[in-house]
């Protein structure tokens, strides 16, 4: 275990070494977060115009779903985006071999080798706005609420985290998969609305077949503390399930590598 | 006790049999036909600790897949393969940590950063502690002369520096079993020249063990006392290259030096005409009538000199691989 957190750490200095020759990227990321963030609440401020409702969440109670969103958009740029993206290029390239040679965990180094700064902004602006909406709407800072929805959210990041990773490890078969983890992307961008706000039949496939409503809604009624017993139970059944099936997908995907011809 | 050993090694591919073009696509689709290519069969060699094994064969005859079955990057179809007392396919940490790839055509070193950079993180990974890797580099650093190239970004480095670097990233962890898939690819002679006298001297260093994979003989000749010459996916030869050469060619050449020039239909009766410059020829005589033919010459010609050697080996291997068939 020590091990593996100072590779991590290793890593992260590393890729940050590498990342920082281009700082302008932090403000251009800055500015760019912060403007789809004002667009979204724009949206959503005209579904809330003249007084409606949507899906029963208050304006408030609406943001911090909006926060969420915001803060696993800023995960995915972090870690997500940088380090599956390359599991395409290791693939193509037949450089795999040398992360399956390493005496470690090869779904950790996939995972965790690269850490883009870029992403902060997001996850600052989403934590930002998780803190003030739910102020707002008068949600009470216990340290029960406060476990609980950091339990969700860590929850909801291990879902995320795996439906990405399920993804990009298709590409032992496919190789160019990187289109796909767009639609995943623009699937995900459902997140930023309570799922109560959908249609019966969309609500059932954001939370039984991409479960979005455990990535942005549970965690958010977790956070305004009024989730029930069942969905916080059941939150944690998906991230456990999603991170196991993420293991064995990845152990069945490897067993079909044969790594690129030389 | 065998340190790398492999028991009627197979593998199989199904690939999938499809014709050119836009027709051949769609017929295809429609009608999927695989075939089945057998890359490896039936091999088996040992190799004792401290050895440096030459692997030879054509493209195609099955080093790569061989190699990868060693170290565990794939799973035989058949037969059973040890490396340094593990089961490679397994990729257990404490195998993984015994031995080392180095693939001249990929690299592992981040492009970006420096090698040291890279180093750092092979060093996290393989548990080597601070002091301890830093004393490693150094010495590595020094056997292979790389100085300020490991705080140079890797993309700003030549190509042998650059393979320098490799082997240092591959060799950090002071692996026992060493796997080198033409390591001086595309290097100048001077770069070949340095990679190969920091093998042999890493071989004798830490007794590690080496199997070697080139297309440059001279890699081979100069570094391994044994090969193993695989072909069509099979163990054609294993044993010294003194024996490979007399086993593949069945000529000697015969170098003479004469008291005057004559012509190439003098040699007629005696051997194949390789080459006349002047007083110097030289004949290619099949070896079972060597001592008879040179008795001949020596009695019949005006002979100043005449020496008797093998063909080079680059010739020798380098027709087989041409021809790509074997007597």
């Amino acid at each position: 275990m020590g091990r593996y957190l100072t590779t991590l750490r290793v890593f992260w200095i590393a890729s940050l070494t590498a990342e920082l020759e281009y700082k302008a990227n932090f403000l251009i990321e800055l500015v760019a977060t912060a403007g789809n963030l004002v667009g979204s609440v724009f949206v959503l401020s005209l579904f809330y115009g003249g007084g409606r409702s949507l899906g029963g969440w208050s304006w408030e109670a609406a943001l911090v779903v909006l926060g969420v969103y915001t803060l696993l958009e800023g995960v995915t740029t972090t870690l997500l985006q940088p380090n599956l993206s390359t599991i395409v290029a290791h693939v193509r390239t037949g450089s795999l071999d040398f992360v399956l040679l390493k005496p470690i965990d090869s779904q950790f180094w996939l995972s965790a080798r690269t850490f883009s700064p870029w992403g902060l902004p997001g996850i600052g602006l989403g934590a930002g706005l998780i803190i003030y909406a739910a102020w707002k709407a008068g949600a009470s800072p216990d340290p029960r609420t406060v476990a609980i929805a950091g339990l969700m959210l860590i929850a909801s990041l291990l879902i995320l985290y795996s439906l990405w990773f399920v993804l990009a490890a298709t590409s032992i078969w496919f190789v160019k998969i990187w289109n796909a983890t767009e639609v995943l992307r623009s699937v995900l961008v459902a997140g930023r609305f309570p799922v109560s706000a959908f249609p019966a039949g969309l609500r059932a496939f954001f939370t039984f077949v991409v479960p979005v409503a455990f990535l942005t809604t549970v965690p958010a009624e977790a956070i305004l503390g009024r989730a029930s017993g069942a969905w916080l139970l059941a939150g944690l059944a998906v991230a456990a399930g999603s991170i196991a099936a993420s293991r064995w997908f990845w152990r069945f995907a490897l067993r079909f590598y044969t790594s690129a011809s030389s | 006790m065998a340190i790398v050993r492999a028991q009627g090694l197979g593998k199989t591919y199904r690939v999938a049999d499809k014709q050119p073009g836009l027709a051949g696509t769609l017929r295809h689709f429609l009608n999927r036909r695989e075939r089945t290519i057998k890359a490896v069969q039936d091999v088996s060699f040992a190799i004792e600790p401290g050895e440096f094994v030459g692997f030879l064969g054509a493209n195609g005859a099955g080093k790569t897949t061989t190699l990868k079955m060693l170290t565990g990057l794939i799973h035989p179809t058949s037969g059973t393969v040890e490396v340094a007392g593990a089961i490679p396919h397994r990729r257990e940490a404490d195998f993984l940590g015994r031995i080392t790839l180095v693939m001249g055509q990929k690299q592992q070193l981040i492009w970006d950063l420096p090698p040291l950079d890279s180093l750092r993180v092979n060093a996290a990974v393989y548990g080597i502690p601070e002091a301890e890797s830093r004393r490693r580099i150094a010495e590595l650093a020094d056997m292979l002369e790389l100085g300020d190239e490991l705080r140079r970004p890797v993309r700003k480095l030549s190509l042998g520096q650059r393979m320098k670097a490799e082997l240092l990233a591959a060799l950090l962890h002071r692996p026992a079993v060493l796997f080198l898939d033409e390591p001086t690819l595309g290097l100048d002679v001077n770069a070949q020249a340095r990679v190969r006298s920091f093998l042999a001297d890493y071989n004798r260093r830490f007794g590690a063990t080496v199997l070697l994979t080139s297309h440059y003989m001279a890699d081979i000749t100069a570094l391994c006392p044994r090969v193993l010459l695989i072909h069509e996916g099979q163990l054609f030869y294993d044993g010294t290259l003194e024996m490979l050469t007399q086993r593949l060619a069945p000529c000697r050449e015969v170098r003479l030096e004469l008291h005057q020039p004559l012509g190439a239909e003098a040699f007629a009766g005696y051997g194949e005409v390789e080459a006349i410059e002047g007083r110097q020829v030289r004949l290619l005589i099949p070896r079972e009538r060597l001592t008879e033919q040179v008795g001949r010459l020596l009695a019949d010609l005006a002979v100043v000199d005449l020496s008797v050697s093998d063909p080079p080996i680059e010739d020798i291997i380098g027709r087989l691989f041409r021809q790509g068939a074997l007597a």
